[in-house]
């Protein structure tokens, strides 16, 4: 007996027209949170280096779950094996409570001030106040159950990754380690800039924006965009349709690089790319010349993985790990960028711009200096965050009958070796469509 | 201060300093705005979790007026936005000491941002840290206006001054 076929929500065949109530329905959102952020994905909670010392603690999010990225005491014989980093959730086995207060500290253990049960670093419990009961005269009164047992109620622990001094947390059983979650395409890409380097901390810069969490996924899988919308890309030559560039993807279509490359030889101001572009400036010229002083670096150079025998030095990659990270490489600026979502309609946006321990006080004037093009005021990262927001209001007021149009380059979610194309995006959801099953 | 009456002037000044900075930028007169500050002045926007560990990034890090004007012109041509008022509130001038040819001062700011068609919202709020300088006509000029604010969970973006 055949069981009636529940109708694919998703009518439309392939993934390039995408249904506004994939943003906007917020129990779909509930079931995101349950099969990505706490599904066998891997999320991204911080930089080791943001937890130097043994006791060193920060708070940070998988999903909407809180939680606290701590660095625990390692034995020295297990140093050559254990990172040391954990991550567990900041909510008390006890009664549920949020504990966990100061947004980085340190501390020898963890302790909840309501009723003092305290955890070891690593999340488990130590201990408890009358945990064996209070003597009154020959008497016990209280104490937990005799079966009650500190190892079976500790803090939610998440299995933890640490790549190159990037954490990753799960709270999946059944995510694969992370290095084949990522997959060797988008692998070099990331090791190219964190393998063997020591890297600093140089500060963080928050937005709350108020679209669905996908949008931002999406703004970093689009190179359609940078060079239209940002008129700083366009005319300074950081970023034209033009230029030499890639799009990588994993097996999944779910992570993507995108890559680009200054155009040394082409003319700084008008060509064909530009025309009948109205962000276009063509006569814009900075007054202080010293915010777009860019100086290559020759890490940015290495061999090409799709070309085996032949370098490839770009000057930008922006990589997007799916779901909640990207990892900016603009030129001279770095930072990773952790989206945290809150509800269908808004997500946070947290930015940790960092250098290399080897920089110098020259080059790290000049990664700051360039933060002022990205971030919540850059004069390019402003209007994404706009857009996103402006978008999410056009979805709102529309409803269930919309959908957008995907299909610059086409309906397919090939890779290709030029921008002018929306197949990260389409790639995206069709990924998206089977782990959601749409 | 050698005297009240000396401190009373100075106070007032960069008082009413501080009133024309936001009539100008509440104004949206943005040209107006680099005039402020002396040639190589410096205007810096940080959220106040950096300055308090003293992690050097900022919001807007300007390092010059051509660095100011060139955000002007951002503003103005270049990053999409949608439009919004701005009304700053500026408390009472703190003078903190005298430093050469340089008065620094503090200030409490509160910028509320009103989209046209909603409703007013508090935006962002911190103190001002300064340094002014005299021009030879006795007027304060901004050497180095530092906002430090206590907003780090930016509402979205921030595109103008505050």
């Amino acid at each position: 007996m055949n069981a009636p076929q529940t109708l694919s929500r998703w009518s439309q065949p392939g993934s390039s027209r995408v249904p506004f109530w994939a943003y906007t329905d917020a129990q779909l959102y509930q079931r995101e949170l349950d099969k990505i952020f706490y599904g066998a994905h891997w999320c991204y909670v911080g930089l080791a280096i943001e937890v130097p010392n043994v006791g060193d603690y920060k708070l940070s999010h998988v999903g909407e779950r809180q939680v606290i990225l701590v660095r625990d005491r390692v034995a020295p014989r297990d140093r050559a094996t254990d990172h040391g980093i954990r991550v567990v959730e900041n909510r008390c086995a006890h009664r549920g409570v949020r504990f966990c207060q100061q947004p980085e500290g340190n501390a020898r253990s963890f302790v909840c001030p309501y009723h003092q049960w305290t955890y070891k670093l690593n999340g488990d419990l130590a201990g408890l106040p009358f945990k064996d009961g209070v003597k009154e005269g020959e008497c016990v009164n209280g104490g937990m159950p005799p079966d009650f047992n500190l190892a079976d109620h500790g803090l939610t622990k998440l299995r933890v990754a640490v790549l190159h001094g990037l954490v990753f947390a799960t709270f999946s059983a059944d995510a694969e380690p992370l290095e084949d979650y990522l997959g060797p395409n988008v692998m070099p890409w990331v090791e190219r800039i964190f393998r063997g380097r020591e890297l600093t901390l140089l500060g963080y810069n928050r937005q709350r924006i108020p679209g669905n969490w996908k949008l931002m996924m999406e703004n970093i899988k689009d190179p359609y965009h940078p060079g239209l919308l940002h008129t700083w890309f366009v005319t300074f030559g950081l970023w034209r349709a033009d230029q030499k560039s890639r799009m990588v993807m994993d097996a999944h279509g779910r992570h993507a690089v995108m890559i680009s490359r200054r155009n040394p030889d082409a003319p700084a101001g008008a060509g064909a790319v530009t025309e009948g572009v109205t962000s276009f400036k063509s006569n814009m010229a900075l007054n202080d010349a010293r915010l777009l002083d860019v100086v290559p670096e020759p890490w940015w150079k290495i061999p090409d993985p799709a070309q085996p025998g032949q370098d490839i030095m770009p000057t930008v990659t922006m990589i997007t790990l799916f779901p909640s990270l990207i990892i900016q490489q603009q030129v001279n600026s770095l930072s990773t960028r952790h989206i945290v979502p809150r509800g269908e309609g808004s997500f946070d946006f947290v930015w940790t711009h960092f250098g290399f321990a080897d920089d110098t006080a020259e080059m790290t004037q000049r990664r700051l200096r360039q933060a002022n093009l990205f971030g919540p005021a850059g004069f390019v990262s402003a209007d994404d965050g706009e857009v996103i927001e402006l978008s999410q209001d056009g979805f709102k007021q529309w409803g269930e009958e919309g959908s957008t149009l995907c299909e610059l380059g086409g309906t397919g979610t090939e890779m290709t070796e030029h921008m002018v194309t929306e197949t990260l995006i389409r790639s995206m959801y069709g990924y998206w469509k089977k782990v959601l099953a749409v | 201060m050698s005297t009240s009456v000396d401190s009373l002037a100075l106070h007032h000044a960069i008082d009413q300093f501080n009133a024309a900075y936001a009539a100008a930028l509440d104004d949206k007169r943005f040209d107006a705005w680099p005039d402020f500050f002396i040639e190589e002045g410096r205007y810096t926007v940080q959220a106040r979790e950096n300055h308090a560990r003293g992690l050097p990034l900022a919001l807007m890090a300007l390092e010059s007026k051509g660095m100011m004007k060139d955000r002007v012109y951002g503003i103005t041509q270049t990053i999409y936005h949608a439009p919004y008022y701005m009304r700053h509130v500026v408390g009472a001038a703190r003078v903190t000491g005298q430093d050469g040819g340089r008065i620094l001062a503090e200030a409490n700011y509160a910028v509320f941002r009103t989209k046209p068609g909603d409703a007013s919202e508090v935006y962002n709020v911190g103190r001002y840290i300064d340094a002014f300088v005299r021009a030879d006509d006795g007027a304060l000029l901004l050497a180095h206006r530092l906002c430090v604010y206590d907003s780090e969970m930016v509402l979205n973006s921030l595109i103008y001054p505050v």
